[in-house]
């Protein structure tokens, strides 16, 4: 069972390959999907603080429902991921370590987690449920009035996940294009 | 005439919401539990566990089956022998409001599409029929959006072949590719008018998945399952789960074909009162 840590640093990117494995991921991680994605391009262009470090971070794309009482989360299952692609390479040259989410990245996004030696993950999709089960904390950390789509800190333990694209710029859906 | 007072729809509308949100449906399950077992691909057999987990996990600890609670779509087949007391439409937005509420979904709608701005929980979309009788048929489907936006429409000319009409479909499915968690369930609307097809490929998602297949949409299906797509499009033979197709006449100078994907969570629920 291959284990990695946020904050993911080059050592443990450079262990990572596209391929069969899974890996399990522990640590914080910090959701943001459209409009935190908006948000933070924006606050990056004004030199503002951002709400957490990227240095090494992974962003999630995700936006979980409400937390139901006695849980520590909701269903937390990721989303498209494409839609995020015009901010990606400009996060990721801002220091940003790893992306999870689910489907396809574009050309420029993967020349950029090559360029910056970043990594993507994807998520069991649709999923939500019993992806719940590996958040032990959450705590939202930015855009509060975003509802689902604040940034918020999920710390995770043995989060499953799949390399879909490496820092080489190998990716998993290369070889899979319809026939 | 007979009457049904409207709190006992919002109160209906409110189950709804608890079933299609966290009971996987029956038929959605055994196609899934099928495909799990005739999968030789080891990785797809390994995520369709995980699926049929996810469904059972949902179920037992009331969470939502997809953080993605959707675009709630309720469709309403009223009799018109039946009077509704009350305004039928605000009871209906208001069992939404208070479902999603109550057992803590997603407030993913937000009032205006081009500011955006804060996110609630309805209102929901409605397409309401008249039928006869004196009853009430309520469905919901909660339609999530990674899916919904993979939907297409071409307005072909009458004289296209069926070929012509395959690919398109097939290929707004290799359109989604990996992105709007497959395995999809693949509803088609042919005919009608633009707007039209549009709801019918929609209704056809509500179609139970075992009932009997025409040729077409076995046709479909099977070329769909040989682009090698796969669950989360990391390969396998179970691109789709099934293709469901519902027609209406429609005018000598058109042929109008919609596409509407569904996600695996093709969730919806129904009562009538």
């Amino acid at each position: 069972m291959k284990r990695i840590f946020t904050p993911l640093d080059l050592d443990q990117v450079k262990s990572l390959k596209v391929g069969r494995q899974e890996v399990f991921l522990s640590g914080p991680i910090y959701t943001a999907r459209d409009q935190a994605h908006k948000r933070l391009a924006q606050a990056i262009k004004a030199g503002k603080t951002l709400p957490f470090k990227l240095f090494d971070a992974i962003i999630y794309y995700c936006g979980p429902t409400q937390t139901p009482k006695g849980k520590i989360v909701g269903s937390c299952g990721p989303t498209t991921s494409s839609r995020m692609d015009a901010f990606a390479s400009f996060i990721l040259a801002k220091g940003l370590r790893g992306m999870i989410g689910k489907g396809s990245r574009s050309p420029e996004v993967i020349k950029a987690i090559k360029k910056y030696k970043g990594i993507y993950f994807i998520a069991y999709a649709g999923c939500g449920a019993l992806l719940s089960k590996y958040v032990k904390s959450v705590k939202t950390v930015a855009y509060g009035d975003l509802g689902p789509e604040a940034i918020v800190k999920l710390e995770v333990e043995n989060f499953p996940l799949i390399v879909a694209i490496d820092h080489l710029g190998n990716n998993i859906y290369r070889e899979r294009a319809p026939k | 005439m007979r009457e049904l007072k409207a709190v006992r729809i919002t109160q209906a509308v409110m189950d709804l919401v608890k079933q299609a949100n966290f009971l996987l449906r029956k038929d959605v399950l055994s196609a899934l539990h099928k495909a799990q077992r005739s999968e030789k691909n080891r990785r797809a057999k390994t995520i369709l566990k995980a699926v049929l987990d996810n469904a059972a996990y949902a179920q037992k600890e009331s969470l939502a089956i997809c953080q993605d609670t959707g675009i709630p779509v309720v469709f309403v087949e009223l009799g018109q022998d039946l009077r509704v007391s009350g305004n039928l439409k605000s009871a209906i937005n208001k069992g939404v409001e208070e479902g999603y509420k109550k057992y803590s979904l997603r407030n993913s709608i937000i009032a205006d599409p081009l500011n955006r701005g804060k996110s609630g929980f309805s209102p929901c979309i409605m397409h309401i029929d008249i039928v006869p009788g004196d009853k009430i048929k309520l469905t919901l489907l909660p339609k999530g959006f990674g899916c919904e936006n993979k939907s297409q429409l071409k307005m072909f000319k009458p004289t296209a072949s069926l070929p012509e009409i395959k690919d398109f479909i097939i290929g707004a499915v290799k359109n989604a590719g990996p992105d709007a968690c497959p395995p999809y369930v693949v509803g088609v609307g042919v005919g009608g008018s633009a707007d039209y097809s549009g709801i019918l490929a929609k209704k056809a998602l509500l179609v139970r998945l075992d009932a009997k297949r025409s040729q077409l949409e076995k046709d479909l299906l099977n070329q769909i399952n040989k682009t090698g797509i796969g669950p989360m499009g990391l390969g396998g033979a179970t691109t789709a789960l099934a293709v469901k197709i519902l027609t209406y006449p429609t005018h000598i100078a058109g042929l109008p074909v919609s596409v509407n994907i569904s996600c695996h969570a093709l969730r919806s629920a129904q009562i009538v009162l």
